[in-house]
Order: structure tokens, then C-alpha cells, then sequence
């Protein structure tokens, strides 16, 4: 009957799950294949007794590292989900992305993965979107709500979001706009970890070290994604070095360091 | 709200520019959990920008925040102390951005409330006050700050913790730790410093290890509000969360509001230990011992310690939304997982949350503003109140797409209590019929018998019309039996007088008694002059398995009665003479009947 930190964040993330499915008849669930959202998809199979009753969406941009997409179709096979990959192909075809064509890095991202994630939403009519989103990876993302609307252009009113008090969250909203649900958001970096460590969830052998003393923290597309220096060749060895560093998370994703305000404008357009 | 030990969630509110970002700025800096570079960092961008480093800036994430010099928004963030972690929630002092205020402080465990020393009290720093008290926040840490303004005087410390104490004490939240700091400075946030020799008080650091750790809800009733019931696996799984209480294996539910009850047959779960207990917090997902529909929106109790099941019940609600909250408007209301139209029924009392003082003939709540309401729901709603099971005493109001206003319930009827509902609902009811108990719940009155008699020419038809508009309208299930549709049907076959006449008004008395048990209200209007054929008709409503259908006798009086043949009822319920009109005898009737059928 002990309740530990885990447990606590366990039981939220599963309780907006559910409160989710309950309330939107077309909803879907994005994944990265990284940690966070895999821990997510973890969380969702918690939810609903060894189910995922909701597709996955994973918005390819053709530069993800190879092992991941062989490591999503794996799981896809074993856990019996359903995925649904966004591309905008249009852009790809063109060659218009970083860093062999004109854009920067955030252009880039904003069209391959927010504008992808627009033509699927568009696509499938889907209402709700659950979002491995926390808290603590960037300021911005610390102001997020759990159940957080995005307009027809799916932009993100940061300055006047809906309250969310006692377990009630908005369900309710306008035909054309969508809910982003955020059911990691008050987990850290390093309760991830210990979660991923406690459940023994299989996670993308990049995070570890593979005897090059490197290993990724956050991954992204290959191009725009840099490893740090690590000898960490577990979980619990993530977990202990994690424990005493006062790096920020998303240091190695170079598209948030091309100006002061480049992942908020990101964000507010319409990114994860 | 599940509760993680060693951990506490602090909400730090205040009106705008007195201090919150740089007293957080200064908690992080001094306990050393700044991210590595950040600091210097920030003082180099305050430098390019030729501007002096402030440690607010270390909470600004957002570019419309550092432009405006004001937080937006709530912000959460972590930092350490040898007792314990602490999570901080970064509230705004902008009256605009109240609802984002209220965001924050819900999921606190504890509160820190900054007033500037050179300003005192303000508009927000009641308004917050009055807030964290509705949104249930008990534990207060209120900090004084900006002394280095004021000489670090203790006359000027004196007077505005004098006055806020008293302040917090009128609205319930007695004895809080206030303590006098400069945060630009750095003095008594972790240690003493050099300017408080005179105060003997704790520093900010130490008042808050020395709040108690949050309280579990274990020892509270059972309160399980279902969230779906999902069919996996050849399992028909009951999911929600346990708000209050403990769930074991083999306990007896009762569900509301239907009624029904079983027994929890097993708990279900992926990948986690296999336990015979749930408590309050826990994720659940049960099966239980009966093919019973449960839908959302039920919640499970134990019989010997439930919920109220009410359509009325009064709550202090504070309104976030764009146009006021008014009176007769209809709203949704959501309670843990139920959702019911509501209306305001009455406003008791109108507040200004930046005074706290009554509006006097305020007839709307205006944003950020408070009130005392009566809500009634048009479907009966699991209530407790909010100083007993507090998951169960709160509830929000939705006007159209967006989330207004929220409250807490501090008192429910009687006629609502548990006991009541749920002896009435049938506890053990056999689930292949519609018990009387239910009819009840789901029309939200139950059905009654107004027989009006009176000798022609008495006013019997317009009153029984003008009754039955008056239920109708709230949304109370009516019906008129008269000689208009009783005469040629039913009793197509009957003369007007003598044994023929007796028969009419047992076939009378008969429908009305099938009406009310259907869960009507039916008007029977017939002059029906005998007293015995009255008398017949009260006794036909005893029902054997259950209480006797509410009879209530109008006798609309007239002064040619003594010359007829009509035999004046002795006791009637309602006695309403020649001279009383219309209106009048609308209301009275309406008076009556209201007590027994809610």
C-alpha cells in the first residue's frame, strides 16, 4: 500500500489516459520512439490492461537514425500496435530541408515533423493527440496544460490557456481545433529512467554507451542530434549519472540553440 | 491526487510585482540547484541586453513573459532541501491572469504568499488569500519581502502581518508562519542574515521544512468514480481512480446513482503486483460478480458510509469566465466523472475576491469574482461536502467550450442524505425490474397524487392547468386526469350518477395511483362531491411493498356549497377558499406537494 514517487506519476499519467480515451471518439497518440514516448506507450498498455486501443502516429523525417525505425517496427510486431507514419513528402521531394537545402534547422523542423503532424491530424480527423511532452525538458513546455488546445492551424495560444483545476480538464471545444494531451508533463528526465528501469521497458539501444564513451540523451534527427560524452551502458547507470549532472536534457538538439526564442516559436506554431 | 512522500508541491502567489520570481530565483540559487551554466548564462544575456541581472529572470521561459516583466503563466520547478524536495508552482500576480493562478495552487500541497513591504497589502494578495482557501490549500507561508526598502523595520513588518493574519484568520485560515525577507539580497530566505536581529521567527527555508507532509485520504469513505467500463479480453473492466478510501476484493458497491450493488470480484492490472486492496490514489480496474451495466459517470461507495445524491445543494464557487455567471443560465457541471446540466438556482451571496466584501444587489458574478450559490442539476449527482471528502465537494462549471469556474460544496438538504436515497433506491432490488427508488433518481422527484375537488364553477380546471404549466416548467413529469379525457374512453361505458359515478372515480383514483407509480405527478380534477369516494380513493394510493403514494386533497372552497350535494372534506391538505386567487393557490399547492415529492 506504499505509494513512492513512481507510483504517484504512474497513476496521473494513467488517469489522463484513460480520461482521454473516454472523451475523444478519434484520438491518437504520437511516437517518437524515444524514451519518453515509449515510456508513454508503456503507460497506455497500464491503462488499458495490456491494450493500446489507439493508433500510434510516428512522423517520419527521413533522417531519423536507422536503428530506430527497425527498433518501432519490432515493437509494432510484439506489442500488436497500430501505426499510423506521417512524411511531408512534398517538402522531402523538393530538398528543401537542412542541411542540404536553403532552410535552417528550425525551418526544417518545422516543416518535416510540425507540418507532417498537420497533414495527419488533417488526414485522419483526429481530435486528441497524446504527447510525451514534460515539463521539465524546456521552459516553454513547463507552461503546457495536461489537456492543452490547438486552434485549426494548430497553434498554441500560450498566453491565454484554459484553467485545469481539480481533475477537470477541457473536453470540450470548437469543431476544427484539437487537444494536445500531456500525460508525462509533470515527470522529469530522470523519473523516466527510473520508470524505464523499474518496468524494465525496452528502450532504443542508442541511449547507451557502445564502447565509444559516447551515448544520445535526446534523440532527434540524425543531422541535427549530437551524443554526449557518457560511459553509461545501462538504465541504471542513465539513472545514476543522471543524478548528478545540471546539463540540460536537450543541450545535444542543435535546433534549439540557433536563437534565444527558436524552440518556443517552434512550439507556439504548432511542434510537439 | 495521488501523494509521493518526501515531496511537496508549493505554490508561490502574491500580487503583481511583489517579489514572487525573485524570491523563487533565490530559493533555487541558494540551495544550489540552478542547472549548471544557467546562471551565468543569464547574466550574460542581461548584459548583452544592457540591462542588470535579476534573479526573476531565472523562472522566465517565455518570450511575451521577459517582454512584459510579468509571469504569464504557472511554471513548475524543483529544488532540494536536506528534509525534502520541493516542487515549485510560479503563480501570476496579474489580476488577468487569475485561472492561471487557480491552475497552479490546485495541484499545491502548501502555499507561499508575498506581499511588498513598501506596498502591503493588495488587491491580488486577498484574492489569492481567498482563493487558495476555496481551491482547499490549508498550509500558508506568508513572506514579507522587500524589507531592504523599508529599513528592515519592524514597524512597518508589524503592521503588514497584523493585517494580513487578520485577514486570513476572517476567511478560515488561522495561524499562518509570516515571516519578514529580502529577496533581492538574499536576507532570511536560507539563513538568518544581518538584518533581523530583532525577529525570531524561522527563515523562509526552515518554515517550510516545517510543514507536515501531505495528508493520505485512505481514511476516508470509499469514493471510486468509474471512468469507462472496457470489454478486454473476455473481461468487463470497471476503470477509474480511487478518490477517498480503500477497495478490497469481495467488498459490496453500491453504485450511484442507479442503486444497484456487487461485490468486486477481482482487481485487474498489466504488469504490476497482483493486490487484494486499492487505496485512495491507486489506479483501479475491477471486475465484479454481477452482469450489472455501469456506465461513466457512476460512482462506487460503500452503503454504510455514501455520498448524498442530490439536485440541489448550495457551493462557494469562484468564476474564471468570460462573461459573468448568472442566475437561471445553464451550465455543465462536472464532478469527478459525472457530467450533468446544472442551473444557478440562487445567487445567496456576491463577492469581490479582491476585498472580500459582499456586492451588495449584485445580480452576476463577474470574472475572478466569488459567490455563494445554490446549483440545482437536472439529474441527481453523488455529492459530499467538501470539509468531509473534498475529491467529492468539488466540482467546475462549463460554459459552452470552455472550463469557468469551479467550487466547493458546503451543504447539501436533508432530503438528499445518503440514507435516504439509497433505502429509497432499493438497495437489494431484484435487477430484472425498475424499482420506484430509481424512477425517483432518474426524474429527480417521485410521483404524487394532487387531487383537487371543489363543486363546479370552483376554479378546479384553471388551477389544474396553471399547475400543471408550473411543473412542467421544472421539469417535473405532469399529467391531468379530468372528465374531458376520462369520459369518453376509460368510462365510455359509465352514467353520471349514483353506483355508475362511484365506479368513474375508482377508475379515477386507480389511473392516478398508476401514474405516480410510473413517477408522475398527476392532477386528478373531478368535482367528485363524495366524502367517502375521497376517503376511497386516499386509500387506494397504500402501496403494499413500500411507503403510500403522496396523496394531497385541494379543496377549492365555495360559498353554494352547503346548498349542494357536496360534501366538504374534513381534513383536507390544502384548504383554498373563493377569495384566495389564482396565484395564490398555485403556490400553495405548490408548497405542499414540492416537500413530498423531492
Amino acid at each position: 500500500m506504499h505509494t513512492d514517487h513512481l507510483d504517484a506519476l504512474e497513476s496521473e499519467s494513467i488517469f489522463i489516459m484513460r480520461e482521454a480515451f473516454a472523451k475523444f471518439d478519434n484520438m491518437a497518440m504520437l511516437w517518437s520512439i524515444g524514451k519518453d514516448s515509449t515510456a508513454l506507450l508503456w503507460l497506455a498498455r497500464k491503462a488499458f490492461f495490456g491494450h493500446v486501443p489507439f493508433p500510434l502516429v510516428h512522423i517520419d523525417t527521413s533522417y531519423k537514425i536507422p536503428s530506430m525505425i527497425e527498433y518501432r517496427d519490432r515493437l509494432v510486431r510484439e506489442w500488436n500496435l497500430q501505426l499510423v507514419v506521417g512524411m511531408n513528402k512534398a517538402v522531402l521531394e523538393a530538398g528543401n530541408t537542412y542541411p542540404n537545402g536553403r532552410a535552417t534547422r528550425v525551418e526544417c523542423c518545422g516543416m518535416l515533423k510540425k507540418d507532417g503532424l498537420q497533414q495527419v491530424i488533417e488526414h485522419y480527423g483526429y481530435t486528441g493527440i497524446i504527447v510525451g511532452v514534460r515539463r521539465d525538458e524546456d521552459a516553454t513546455r513547463a507552461k503546457e496544460r495536461y489537456f492543452s488546445p490547438r486552434n485549426a492551424n494548430m497553434e498554441w495560444n500560450a498566453s491565454d490557456q484554459p484553467p485545469e483545476f481539480w481533475n477537470q480538464f477541457k473536453t470540450d471545444f470548437a469543431p476544427g481545433t484539437h487537444i494536445r494531451i500531456h500525460p508525462l508533463l509533470h515527470w522529469t528526465e530522470l523519473n523516466v529512467w527510473e520508470y524505464i528501469e523499474r518496468e524494465k521497458i525496452p528502450v532504443i539501444p542508442l541511449y547507451f554507451d557502445d564502447g565509444t564513451g559516447h551515448r544520445y540523451r535526446s534523440l532527434g534527427c540524425a543531422p541535427c542530434t549530437g551524443s554526449i560524452q557518457s560511459t553509461a551502458k545501462t538504465v541504471a547507470e542513465i539513472v545514476t549519472e543522471l543524478k548528478g549532472t545540471n546539463v540540460p536534457e536537450r543541450a545535444g538538439r542543435a535546433q534549439d540553440q540557433e536563437s534565444e526564442d527558436a524552440f518556443e516559436k517552434l512550439r507556439r506554431d504548432g511542434y510537439m | 491526487m495521488a501523494y509521493a512522500r518526501n515531496q511537496l508541491k508549493l505554490v508561490v502567489v502574491g500580487h503583481v510585482d511583489h517579489g514572487k520570481s525573485t524570491l523563487i530565483g533565490r530559493l533555487f540559487y541558494d540551495t544550489g540547484s540552478l542547472p549548471e551554466g544557467k546562471y551565468d548564462q543569464l547574466v550574460a544575456i542581461a548584459q548583452r541586453r544592457g540591462v542588470p541581472f535579476e534573479f526573476a529572470n531565472l523562472m522566465d521561459g517565455l518570450q511575451a513573459e521577459r517582454d512584459q516583466n510579468i509571469t504569464i503563466d504557472t511554471a513548475q520547478i524543483w529544488f532540494r532541501t536536506a528534509k525534502r524536495e520541493y516542487v515549485i508552482i510560479d503563480a501570476p500576480g496579474h489580476k488577468e491572469f487569475v485561472k492561471n493562478m487557480v491552475t497552479g495552487a490546485s495541484r499545491a500541497d502548501a502555499a507561499l504568499i508575498i506581499i511588498d513591504a513598501s506596498e502591503g497589502v493588495q488587491e491580488q494578495t486577498r484574492r489569492h488569500g481567498y482563493l487558495l482557501r476555496l481551491i482547499g490549500v490549508r498550509q500558508v507561508v506568508v513572506v514579507v519581502n522587500k524589507m531592504d526598502l523599508v529599513d528592515y523595520s519592524q514597524k512597518v513588518f508589524d503592521k503588514v502581518s497584523g493585517e494580513y493574519g487578520a485577514f486570513l484568520k476572517s476567511i478560515g485560515l488561522a495561524m499562518p508562519t509570516i515571516l519578514p525577507v529580502s529577496a533581492r539580497h538574499g536576507d532570511n530566505i536560507a539563513s538568518r542574515g544581518d538584518h533581523f536581529s530583532w525577529f525570531t521567527g524561522p527563515s523562509v527555508l526552515s518554515a517550510l521544512d516545517a510543514i507536515p507532509d501531505a495528508a493520505e485520504t485512505t481514511d476516508q469513505p470509499l469514493r471510486f468514480p468509474i471512468q469507462d467500463v472496457y470489454r478486454f479480453d473476455h473481461r468487463r473492466i470497471l476503470a477509474g481512480r480511487i478518490e477517498a478510501g480503500v477497495l478490497r476484493t469481495g467488498d459490496q458497491l453500491l453504485f450511484l446513482p442507479s442503486g444497484r450493488t456487487s461485490v468486486v470480484r477481482s482487481i485487474e492490472s498489466w504488469n504490476s503486483p497482483q493486490v487484494d486492496a486499492l487505496k485512495a490514489g491507486d489506479p483501479a480496474g475491477v471486475t465484479l460478480s454481477d452482469q450489472l451495466f455501469v456506465e461513466r459517470g457512476s460512482v462506487a461507495v460503500h452503503a454504510a458510509d455514501a455520498p448524498s445524491l442530490a439536485t440541489e445543494f448550495t457551493a462557494r464557487i469562484f468564476w474564471l469566465g468570460r462573461t459573468p455567471l448568472a442566475a437561471g443560465k445553464r451550465y455543465k457541471l462536472k464532478l469527478v466523472t459525472q457530467e450533468v446540466e446544472c442551473e444557478i438556482k440562487t445567487l445567496e451571496e456576491v463577492i469581490d475576491a479582491s476585498t472580500v466584501q459582499t456586492i451588495p444587489g449584485a445580480d452576476s458574478v463577474r470574472t475572478n469574482d466569488a459567490a455563494k450559490v445554490v446549483i440545482r442539476t437536472r439529474r441527481p449527482v453523488a455529492v459530499d461536502l467538501f470539509e468531509r471528502v473534498p475529491t467529492l465537494g468539488r466540482l467546475v462549471l462549463v460554459d459552452g467550450f470552455d472550463v469557468a469556474g469551479g467550487g466547493i460544496v458546503i451543504d447539501v438538504p436533508e432530503r438528499f442524505a445518503a440514507a435516504n436515497v439509497v433505502a429509497e433506491a432499493g438497495v437489494n432490488a431484484d435487477v430484472s425490474q425498475v424499482a420506484r427508488g430509481e424512477r425517483h433518481l432518474r426524474h429527480g422527484h417521485r410521483g404524487a397524487v394532487v387531487w383537487l375537488t371543489g363543486v363546479p364553477g370552483s376554479g378546479k380546471t384553471t388551477l389544474a392547468k396553471s399547475l400543471e404549466r408550473h411543473l412542467f416548467e421544472r421539469h417535473i413529469q405532469v399529467f391531468v386526469l379530468d372528465g374531458d379525457n376520462i369520459r369518453p374512453g376509460l368510462s365510455a361505458d359509465l352514467g353520471v350518477s349514483g353506483p355508475e359515478r362511484e365506479e368513474n372515480m375508482r377508475r379515477v383514483a386507480e389511473v392516478a395511483k398508476l401514474f405516480a407509480e410510473a413517477g408522475s405527478v398527476c392532477i386528478v380534477s373531478f368535482t367528485s362531491p363524495s366524502r367517502a369516494e375521497r376517503e376511497r380513493a386516499r386509500k387506494i394510493m397504500d402501496v403494499s411493498d413500500g411507503p403510500s403514494i403522496p396523496f394531497l386533497e385541494a379543496y377549492l372552497g365555495g360559498t353554494n356549497d352547503a346548498s349542494s350535494q357536496y360534501e366538504p372534506p374534513e381534513h383536507p391538505e390544502i384548504s383554498l377558499a373563493e377569495n384566495i386567487g389564482l396565484d395564490e393557490r398555485v403556490n400553495r399547492v405548490l408548497e405542499h406537494l414540492m416537500r413530498q415529492i423531492r
